[in-house]
Formats: C-alpha cells, sequence, structure tokens
C-alpha cells in the first residue's frame, strides 16, 4: 500500500499515542489496597495483649472527645500561622498555640500537594499516588477506608462547608453540607463568606459531632497574587476571628457536656513563593496543624515548640479521638501528645490499637515483613505490654507500674515511628506488564518512522507500507500466538492487579495483533533498507560530508536534549536547554546568513558543483538512517543560487539584522518569567508586572500587545475576519479589565469585580466566526478546486483564530509572550527562511525547538503547579468538565501550538507541495524521539528518589504534548490531502 | 615545505599551552590564597595576558605571513591600533552574546567581561595575529573549504574548539551538584581553555594525518 509520508506518520502518531497510554496506566496505577474498605466491620478490633491471664477489655476505647471541628484552610502555610505573619494577623490563634490548651504542629505533606490527594491523605491516613493529581479535577468517591466513613458508619452527624470536592469525595456522608466551588480562583471573598454564614447556626444548633469547614479564599489569593500580597493579611486576620468565634462557643458547650471538645486547625499544602502549589519545596510541604481543647491543660511557663510530624498522622489521632477504628490504610501515627493526658491503660491502648493497625498493612504489603525492623519492635513491645497488663491486673503497685508502662511506651512509640516510615517509605507498586506492553508499541513506532526516513523525505514524499504481506506472513501469526500464550500465562499467575489484563479478551488481542504487524513491518522495512543499502552502498560515501553546520546543530541539540532527560536536574531546567538550544540556532543561522551575504559568489561556485552531483544521482541516498539530513542537504544543494544578492538595501539589512532582533526578543522573555525550581524565586519581570502596584504598566503593557497582535495577524486575512479580530482583540482587553487585571483609562478604582462572562464569550463568538471562516474557506478550496490563495488565506484564518483564543486565555502579563513570538515567526519567516531557503525539514524542526522554547517563555515548567488552571473558567459560570480541561490544555501548549499552525500556513503558502508532508513527518518523528527515549528511561529511573517529584509530572507533560502533536498531525494530512486533491 | 609548517605549528602549539600551565603555576609563586577557583578573576586576567603574549611573541619570531609586503611605520601603526580596536570589539560582542544567552545583564558585570576577554584572547588575537583586521578573510577561514594554509587550518580548528568548548561549558550550569565551579562563568571559562588546549593539540596531529588528502589553493 503506498501512503503520503504525511498520512503515514499521522498513523504512527495515533499508534503512539495507544501505546503511550498504556504505558502510563502502568505507571500510574490505581491505588491497589481500596477495595479493602467494605469489610472492616466484619473485623473486631484487636483485644488489648495479654501474657496468660485474661483482660477484658476488647471493645474499642470510648471518644475522648465529644465533639469535634477540623478548620481546614487551603493553601495555610506553616509560617502563617507560626511565623510573623501569624502574630501579627492571627493574634488568637499565637496566644492559643503559645499559652492556651493545645498542642501545634507542622504536618509535612508529601507531594503532590494539590488539595484532592491532600484531603485523601488526612482523612485516609494514607498516601494517595501521583495519578490523583490528574483525578483532581474529576474526583470519583472515595471507596478506601477513611475516618468519615467510619464516623458515619458509628452513627455520627456530620456537617460539611466548603470545597466541594469534600462531597464528591464522600458523597452520602453528611446529614447537612453547602459546597463552594473551588474553580473561581479571582473569588477569594464570596467562597469564604458562603462558609462562613452557616457557622453561628451550626454552632447554635449543637446537633452534630462532626462538624467540617474547608476555607479556600486563602488558596485562591495565594494563586492571584502570591503569598506576599496585603491580602493574604486580611484573609489570615478573618480566618482568626472565625477561630475565635468557633472556639469560645465550643468552650460555653463544654460546661454542659461531660466530655470535652476537639477544634482542629490545619491546612492541606502550603504556597510556593509565586503563590502556587504542587511541587515539593518547603513552603508547599509544611503546613500547620494545631489540635485545641480544654483536654490538654497545661502549667504556665510549660513552652511546646511546634513539633514536626506527617499529614497522615491525622487520621490516626481522629479515629482514636472519636472512639473509631483506625483506618485500614493508614500509615501515620497517632499524636502522642492528644492522648498524653490519659491514664496510662488507655493510652497503651491506644498505642496498641495503632500499632496493630500499622503491622496489620505492612503485612499485607510487604511480602517479607517478619524481617522489617518494625515489625520487630511491634512484637517485643506487644510482649511487654502483656507482662504490663497482667501486672496491673494483680496488683497495684503504682510506682513500678508507671515506670514500666513509660518503657512499654516508649517501646510503642518507637514501633510506631519505624513502622510508619517504613510503610510510607513503600513505593508504589508498577504494572510491569502494561509498561512492557505500552514500551514495544512505542519502539516499534519509532523504528518504523525512523527505517522510513530516506523515502518519506524523498522528493515524491510518499512510501511503501508493507501492511497486506505481513498480515499473511508466517512471522505475523507465529508473533500474535506467542503473545497471546504471554499474555495467558502472565494474566493467570498475576499477584497484583494489571490494567492490561483486566481489559477484554477482544481488546488485548487487538492490542497483540497491533504489535505483531508492526513488528512483521518494521522486519520488513528493515530487509529493504539492508538490500538497498548494499545497492546504493557507493553513493553514499559522499552524503555525509555535505551536512551544514545547521543540520549538524540540529541533529545533535535533538540527540543532546534527550540524553539531557536522564537527568533530573535537566528535567527541572528543560527550559535552560531550549532556550540555550535556540539562542545557538539564532547564531549558526546569523552565521549561515552573514556567509551567504558577503561570500555570496564563493558559495555559488560550490553550490554549481553540488548541484552537478546532484544530478548526477537522481536517487538520494537510501540507506543512511541515521537521519534525513542527507536527503535534505542533497535538495538543498539543487535550490539554486542563494538569492540574497537580489535583494534590496532595506531588506538585506533586515536579513543581517533579525537573527540579532530575534535573539534579543529571546533575551527579553527570558527575563518576563523565571520557570524551573533553581532560579525560580529570582525576580522577574512578570511578577512585578502582577503585582497590584503596577497595574497601569500592566494595562498600557497589555493594550499595545492587543494593538501589535492586531497590527501582525491582520495582513493575511480577509475583511471580515479582520474587523472581527479587532473586535475580539478589543473583547479580550474588556475581559481582563472585567475580572479586575487591567484597568480601563477612565475607571480609577476596581470596585466591581465580576467573572467576565460576558466579555469572555463575546470574544469566544469572534474566535468560533473566525475559525469557522477559515474552515469554511478550506472546504470551499477543497470542493471547487478553487485558486490556491483561497486556500492559503484559510489556514491563516485559522491560525489567527487560535492567536486569538490564546490572547484570550493567557494571562495579561504574557501577553508580550504572544506578541513576540508572532514577531518573530513573521521575522523569520520573511527574512530568514524565504531569502535562504531552508527545506521543509529544517523549517519544522526549527519550528518545533522556538515551539518548546516559548512553551517555558510562557511560565510553565515541567511541574505540575504551573499549570494556569484559571485559564479553564474563562467565560464558564460553572465547572464544565470537557471545555475546561480543552482550554486547559490549549493554554497551556498555546504556544507550540501557534507555532506548529504557522509552520502549516507557512509551508502551504510557500512551499512546494511535497513540503507539507515532508514536515508533518519530521514534526512525528521529532516529538516522538523523546517521547519514546523518556519512556524508556523513566522505566528504569522508576526507583528513583525523585520520581515522583521530577520525573512523573515530566512523564505528563510528554504524553499530553504527544497527544496534541498527534492532533496537529492530523490537521497536517488533512490540509495535505486537500492539497493534493486541488 | 607542508612537513617545516606542520613542525613549526607543533611547537607554536606547545609553547602556547605551556604559557598556559605556567599561568596556572607561577602566581601561586608570587601570590597568597591563589587558586582557579577562588581567585578566578585574577587567573583570567594573567591567563589572557600570558596567551595574548606568546601570541603576539610567536607571531613576531615564526611570520608564518611570509608573503607581506613590507610597508611603511604609519601602515603598521595603524593596522597594530585597528588590531587594538578589534580586540575591543569582539571583547564587547562577546560579552552581548554572554548576555544574549542569559548571563545576568546587572550582576556580575566584571566577571561576563572578563570571560569575553579571555574567549577573545584564545579566539580573536589569534585571527588578528595571522589574519589582520580583515573581516572577508575571517569569514573566508571559518566557512567550508575556505582555508588556504596549514596555519589558517589550525587557527580554524582552534577557534572552533574553542567555542564548542564555551558552549559545552554552561551545560553543567544548572546541575545541581552544587560544586564551587559551576558558578557563571567559571564552567564555561574552564570549557573555552580545555577546549582551546584541546585545539591546540589536535590541530597539528590532524593537520598531520591528513596531509595527504589536504590541498590549500595557494593564492
Amino acid at each position: 500500500m503506498r501512503l503520503g509520508s504525511g498520512t503515514f506518520a499521522a498513523c504512527c502518531v495515533v499508534v503512539e499515542v495507544l501505546g503511550v497510554v498504556l504505558f502510563l496506566r502502568g505507571f500510574f496505577p490505581a491505588p491497589v489496597r481500596s477495595f479493602s474498605g467494605t469489610k472492616h466491620q466484619a473485623e473486631p478490633p484487636a483485644p488489648e495483649p495479654s501474657a496468660g491471664s485474661t483482660s477484658n477489655w476488647t471493645k474499642l476505647p470510648p471518644p475522648l472527645f465529644s465533639k469535634v471541628v477540623i478548620m481546614l484552610i487551603d493553601a495555610l502555610r506553616d509560617d502563617f500561622v507560626f511565623g510573623s505573619k501569624g502574630v501579627k494577623f492571627m493574634p488568637y490563634t499565637t496566644y492559643l498555640v503559645e499559652k492556651g490548651a493545645s498542642h501545634s504542629f507542622v504536618a509535612e505533606a508529601k507531594p503532590p500537594t494539590v488539595t484532592m490527594p491532600r484531603i485523601k491523605a488526612l482523612m485516609t491516613g494514607s498516601l494517595p499516588g501521583f495519578i490523583d493529581v490528574v483525578r483532581n479535577l474529576n474526583s470519583p468517591a472515595l471507596l478506601e477506608d477513611n475516618v468519615i466513613a467510619q464516623a458515619k458508619a458509628a452513627g455520627k452527624r456530620i456537617i460539611f462547608y466548603g470545597d466541594e470536592t469534600w462531597m464528591k469525595l464522600f458523597p452520602k456522608h453528611f446529614v447537612e453540607y453547602d459546597g463552594t466551588t473551588s474553580y473561581f480562583v479571582s473569588d477569594y471573598t464570596e467562597v469564604d463568606e458562603n462558609v462562613t454564614r452557616h457557622l453561628d447556626k451550626a454552632l447554635k444548633r449543637g446537633d452534630w459531632d462532626v462538624l467540617i469547614l474547608h476555607y479556600l479564599g486563602l488558596d485562591h489569593i495565594g494563586h492571584v497574587s502570591g503569598p506576599s500580597s496585603p491580602l493574604i493579611g486580611r484573609k489570615l486576620s478573618e480566618m482568626d476571628s472565625i477561630l475565635m468565634k468557633i472556639h469560645t462557643s465550643l468552650l460555653s458547650e463544654e460546661r454542659e457536656t461531660l466530655l470535652p471538645n476537639l477544634l482542629v486547625l490545619c491546612g492541606d499544602h502550603g504556597m510556593s513563593e509565586t503563590g502556587s502549589h504542587g511541587a515539593s519545596s518547603m513552603e508547599e510541604v509544611n503546613t500547620p496543624l494545631i489540635l485545641i481543647s480544654s483536654a490538654f491543660e497545661r502549667k504556665p511557663g510549660d513552652v511546646r515548640r511546634p513539633e514536626h510530624v506527617q499529614q497522615t498522622d491525622l487520621a490516626a489521632t481522629l479515629a482514636i479521638g472519636l472512639g473509631l477504628p483506625i483506618p485500614k490504610n493508614s500509615v501515620g501515627s497517632l499524636l502522642f501528645p492528644a492522648i498524653e493526658g490519659k491514664p496510662m491503660r488507655e493510652q497503651l491502648r491506644f498505642l496498641h490499637l495503632n500499632t496493630v493497625q500499622l503491622a496489620k498493612l505492612l503485612q499485607e504489603t510487604v511480602p517479607s515483613y517478619k524481617k522489617e525492623p518494625g515489625f520487630e519492635q511491634f512484637k517485643i513491645s506487644e510482649r511487654l505490654h502483656g507482662n504490663w497488663i497482667r501486672l496491673y491486673l494483680e496488683e497495684n503497685n503504682s510506682e513500678v507500674l508507671f515506670n514500666l508502662g513509660t518503657k512499654v511506651r516508649k517501646q510503642y512509640l518507637d514501633a510506631l515511628k519505624t513502622l510508619s516510615l517504613s510503610l510510607s517509605r513503600q513505593v508504589a507498586q508498577y504494572d510491569v506488564y502494561s509498561m512492557v506492553v505500552g514500551t514495544i508499541v512505542v519502539l516499534e513506532v519509532l523504528t518504523l518512522l525512523l527505517l522510513s526516513i530516506p523515502q518519506a523525505l524523498s522528493n515524491k514524499a510518499e512510501l511503501e507500507v508493507p501492511l497486506l504481506s505481513p498480515v499473511f506472513s508466517l512471522l505475523f501469526y507465529l508473533t500474535f500466538l506467542v503473545l497471546s500464550a504471554i499474555h495467558v500465562i502472565v494474566c493467570t499467575s498475576a499477584e497484583s492487579s494489571c490494567y492490561f489484563c483486566s481489559l477484554s479478551w477482544l481488546t488485548a488481542g487487538g492490542v497483540m495483533m497491533l504489535i505483531s504487524a508492526l513488528l512483521c513491518a518494521v522486519v520488513s522495512a528493515l530487509t529493504k533498507v539492508f538490500v538497498d543499502g548494499k545497492l546504493l552502498s557507493k553513493n553514499a560515501a559522499h552524503s555525509n560530508a555535505q551536512w551544514s553546520e545547521l543540520d549538524l546543530l540540529i541533529l545533535l541539540g535533538t540527540v543532546g536534549h534527550v540524553l539531557s532527560l536522564g537527568a533530573s536536574s535537566f528535567i527541572e531546567e528543560e527550559h535552560q536547554t531550549w532556550y540555550f538550544l535556540v539562542s545557538t540556532l539564532c547564531l549558526a543561522l546569523c552565521h549561515d546568513i552573514y556567509r551567504n551575504c558577503l561570500l555570496g559568489d564563493d558559495c555559488e561556485l560550490q553550490r554549481s558543483l553540488h548541484m552537478e552531483e546532484c544530478f548526477g544521482s537522481a536517487t538520494p541516498a537510501l540507506q543512511d538512517k541515521n537521519a534525513g539530513s542527507a536527503v535534505l542537504e542533497l535538495n538543498r544543494g539543487c535550490k539554486g543560487p542563494p538569492s540574497l544578492d537580489a535583494l534590496r538595501g532595506f531588506e538585506k539589512w533586515m536579513v543581517l539584522a533579525s537573527p540579532w532582533v530575534i535573539l534579543i526578543c529571546c533575551r527579553l522573555l527570558r527575563s518576563l518569567n523565571q520557570t524551573g525550581v533553581q532560579w525560580a524565586h529570582r525576580p522577574d519581570l512578570g511578577l512585578w508586572l502582577a503585582s497590584s502596584d503596577h497595574k497601569t504598566a500592566l494595562s498600557v503593557l497589555a493594550a499595545l500587545s492587543l494593538v501589535v497582535i492586531f497590527t501582525l495577524v491582520q495582513r493575511r486575512c480577509s475583511l471580515a475576519s479582520k474587523v472581527a479580530m479587532a473586535l475580539g482583540l478589543l473583547g479580550v482587553y474588556c475581559y481582563r479589565a472585567a475580572i479586575g487585571n487591567v484597568l480601563f483609562p477612565w475607571q480609577q478604582d476596581n470596585k466591581d469585580i465580576s467573572k467576565g462572562i460576558i466579555e469572555a464569550r463575546f470574544v469566544y463568538v469572534f474566535v468560533l466566526g473566525i475559525l469557522f471562516t477559515g474552515t469554511k474557506d478550506l472546504l470551499k478550496s477543497q470542493v471547487i478546486a478553487a485558486d490556491f490563495t483561497v486556500k492559503t488565506v484559510g489556514l491563516w484564518e485559522i491560525y489567527s483564530g487560535l492567536v486569538l483564543l490564546a490572547a484570550l486565555l493567557s494571562r495579561p502579563h504574557n501577553l508580550p509572550v504572544l506578541v513576540l513570538s508572532l514577531l518573530i515567526q513573521t521575522l523569520m519567516a520573511k527574512f530568514v527562511w524565504k531569502p535562504l531557503r531552508h527545506d521543509a525539514a529544517e523549517i519544522t524542526v526549527m519550528h518545533y525547538w522556538f515551539g518548546q522554547a516559548f512553551f517555558y517563555f510562557q511560565g510553565n515548567s515541567n511541574n505540575i503547579a504551573t499549570v494556569d488552571i484559571s485559564a479553564g473558567f474563562v467565560g464558564l459560570d460553572a465547572y464544565v468538565e470537557i471545555p475546561a480541561m480543552f482550554l486547559t490544555a490549549f493554554a497551556t501548549y498555546a504556544e507550540p501550538v501557534l507555532w506548529a499552525s504557522h509552520l502549516v500556513s507557512f509551508l502551504s503558502s510557500e512551499a512546494s507541495s511535497s513540503a507539507l508532508s515532508h514536515a508533518c513527518f519530521c514534526y512525528a518523528l521529532i516529538r516522538s524521539f523523546p517521547v519514546s527515549a523518556y519512556i524508556i528511561l523513566v522505566t528504569s529511573l522508576r526507583y528513583h528518589l525523585f520520581i515522583w517529584s521530577v520525573f512523573s509530572p515530566k512523564l505528563l507533560y510528554e504524553g499530553m504534548h504527544l497527544l496534541i502533536t498527534a492532533a496537529v498531525c492530523v490537521f497536517f494530512t488533512a490540509m495535505d490531502q486537500t492539497n493534493t486533491k486541488s | 615545505m607542508k612537513d617545516t609548517d606542520i613542525k613549526r605549528l607543533l611547537y607554536t602549539h606547545l609553547l602556547c599551552i605551556f604559557s598556559i600551565i605556567l599561568s596556572i603555576f607561577i602566581p601561586s609563586l608570587f601570590l597568597e590564597n591563589f587558586s582557579i577557583l577562588e581567585t578566578h578573576l585574577t587567573w583570567l586576567c594573567i591567563c589572557s595576558v600570558c596567551v595574548t603574549a606568546v601570541n603576539l611573541v610567536l607571531y613576531l619570531v615564526v611570520k608564518p605571513n611570509a608573503s607581506s609586503r613590507r610597508s611603511s611605520l604609519s601602515y603598521k601603526v595603524t593596522r597594530f591600533l585597528k588590531c587594538c580596536i578589534y580586540f575591543l570589539m569582539s571583547c564587547f560582542s562577546f560579552h552581548i552574546i554572554f548576555v544574549l544567552y542569559g548571563a545576568p545583564l546587572i550582576e556580575l558585570v566584571l566577571e561576563t567581561f572578563l570571560f569575553a576577554v579571555t574567549l577573545s584572547t584564545f579566539t580573536t588575537v589569534p585571527c588578528l595575529c595571522l589574519l589582520g583586521p580583515n573581516i572577508k578573510a575571517w569569514l573566508r577561514v571559518f566557512s567550508r573549504n575556505g582555508v588556504t594554509s596549514v596555519w589558517e587550518n589550525s587557527l580554524q580548528i582552534t577557534t572552533i574548539s574553542s567555542f564548542v568548548g564555551t558552549w559545552l561549558g554552561a551545560f553543567p550550569i544548572p546541575l545541581d551538584w552544587e560544586r564551587p565551579w559551576q558558578v557563571w562563568p567559571i564552567s564555561c571559562t574552564l570549557g573555552a581553555t580545555f577546549g582551546y588546549v584541546a585545539g591546540l593539540v589536535i590541530s597539528p596531529l590532524w593537520i598531520y594525518w591528513n596531509r595527504k588528502q589536504l590541498t590549500y589553493k595557494n593564492n
């Protein structure tokens, strides 16, 4: 079967996406332990250990507290309470921490520091896997054993006000609730008022046992204006007054009941210096955890420093405090100060319960649990405890008993610490089988792509895909049989759950068939390459010598970047790699240009020589499989004399200056958004602009940027879309003014901040309108085979529609990024690619490199925290999943998509017919190369220390980028089809 | 003719390498606390002065451009002044390029500039000695198939390897090893020096191995 190389590449990328999805499912397994949650009722609580004599205390100990209020403040960092900010803005809390009846801790949250996994950690005591970040936007009900479910089963009445996520996690657990949505990041007063307005009523009524309040305002302020904003102080004092209200009400109520009440103040995660969260820096990880209760009496002068504990410890403590069984999967250890005031027997009982639970969990997860030091300690302390009980029941010498008891207690605490540590170190189980299958698919696709380089980049841009013959070959059936056999064996013998095995047999068989077909295709391509290689080995000798410096740089840069992905620092600072490569590319272009300009005649001589050679060997050197550059070079040789001499004075100067202009632009953009890890704290222009003091500067800059965007984009559009573009850009400014980012000159204060829904929808109408006109033009050019210009105009219109959408979604201080990317595209197209006549492959790679560099110029990084989720809610009244996800993805990958779309438009308006399919092929190749290499790297580094904090987010980014590349390639192919038809 | 040229080339290069090694060890006799990493700037100055001096002396002694006609004193003076201006310009343009590559604009200006000076001594000074202030000749030498003598060929190799060394020297900067030599611009200057030395070693050998294939258009 003959296929165009574009179509072939698009098919390959789509298959590769399948492989990557399979790999990701294996790499981020769904939590395995979750389904044990339903049968917890059946097991009786562990009885008190006893050596010989009988102890009758087999039931769970009674609750320690009658009522529990959990006040969770989103993104409450530890220094907001314990630091200078706390002293200044939270006087009541500071008083409680320093002098009141309370215990305070610094609870360490494990990354990913995102709300949903943190809520799960707080309530189940387990460590949710990384994949929870992805599910954060679509949180399903929590099936794992947790405190809330236990409390409900024990007949406690729970009331909840706050973040909606809780209601999704615990759908039928609350007797009364009111959810606030966490997605309007710019709203930070109403979200909290919606929680507080119920508070008086609930406190007065008192017909509940557990009250949970989740305040989102602080997190929203952090996202919008960072931790040093003056709004933070105001919010903290608001929170302080709420805490005081709850505390006084609880105290006054306590007089009527026997048991004391408990008030828990905690944060789910911290806040980085830029105000976001998700990663594992100290600021994001450390949260305060304060337990306040009249049970925790303290003598005057008793100074308690906040102790460092784990966030997961709260679940066990709450369970004990409420007299519930500890959640099964909890890896936390009881916060001992909370039970310090109890008699020794109860203390030991609680510690025993906790240790038994942890030991059981260890038994379930670690096969060789008996060798674990924690388990041994547990056994010893249980024995000691039994002896102590016997002593306790027999005689009552309090002195001896107390001393012995303290010893047992110490032993228990040590055991708890060791058990908890070894459990939380347990790395998630990887589903290796699915990972291997996914990797095989991806690697086969990559090999196929690499092997078909010479054919795909030849002038015809077509290649013979051996599809039918392998399907009937013996190899295909043999491979299929072997794979099926392996599948059966693996799936029947697997101990842990495996995603690929859980698929239906038909689907699994389909994947097996795909793998064997790909294998046959690879084998036949390989034989063909060898046969051709022998024939053409003579011609190939000189082709290597013809690589230009630019091709060499492109090849080395690509390979070097892929190699750099093996080091965690290079992943964290990947933007530096791209900036470096792009700068080098500019200098190489500069060298090229100067040589062409100043030594034009010399080169012409060489070029004519090349031409003769190239006509002499009309079939390009096919067997060079390292890269297509040999072929590219050959095409380049045939292009004829450089046209630089023909340029007039002004244009020549522009050609000479444009690499420098581009370099300066890149340098400016570099200082706009600092990303990465090492230098992320450096002050940058973006933060300066985003701060509320410089609103006027931001407004001027945004307005200027929008005007420049219009002038740069409008040239190639039809009149209707010009008008639509102008109105749309005006709408963008109005939207930003409405949500309070920028100012109108006549509007001095920002009193009325709305969500800007009307303005944003106004812009969407124009975006859709422009895209629609573009599509209409494209269809017209296809159906009636109209002139070439209609299609080009259509493509440029689609491009400008995307620009408008990007302008709407990007934050106002990022508008210059958009402007400069448009400027660089124009400069490169007009003064570099056209005069120097680079071929399609080189132009594609340059587009890809610039797209990558601009991805980081936007302020993105390989860290989940930099994804701007507020973009997903532009113009939406409530959270709607699909548009929100689409908008967020587009806002994140706006620049790569814009560069790819510029590539399509540019090539179809300038270059020859085969250029588009060459470009599509190169684009697919240059994306699938790093993805495949990275998959192998991650598999081999899966026990690396930074696997969750550095490598996994990068893997998600790579997967997402591949998906977008697949979409781009399909778009390319569609354009190519219309091209060939017309 | 060619073989003697290659031999002379080798000796001059060995002298240059020797001067760099001297610049590392001699100052510690006179200066207290001298080390490459801690008193990096001092070393940079000493190294560039050494290399420049050796290059000038070698140029005057060896005279690779034998064809240069006898000319008046004023011509020589203007030529020398032009060379100085070119050198300064190359320092400034290197500085600008470093900043464009991402070096801090305001902080560490002295460091960046001294790095630019060092790189200029490794690249521009030999060019000025050999080719004189003639941009076209420079461009000719640094484009493919443009060299016309053994000297130009070695110049091409050393210059390119200095640049490549500098380029590669930037790679350790983002790594989180927290070593003293990862600080800007130490790794880059070390890279440049290693590149220059490597070029000095490689170029005579390379020319020697390929002496049969190399044919120079003598014009």
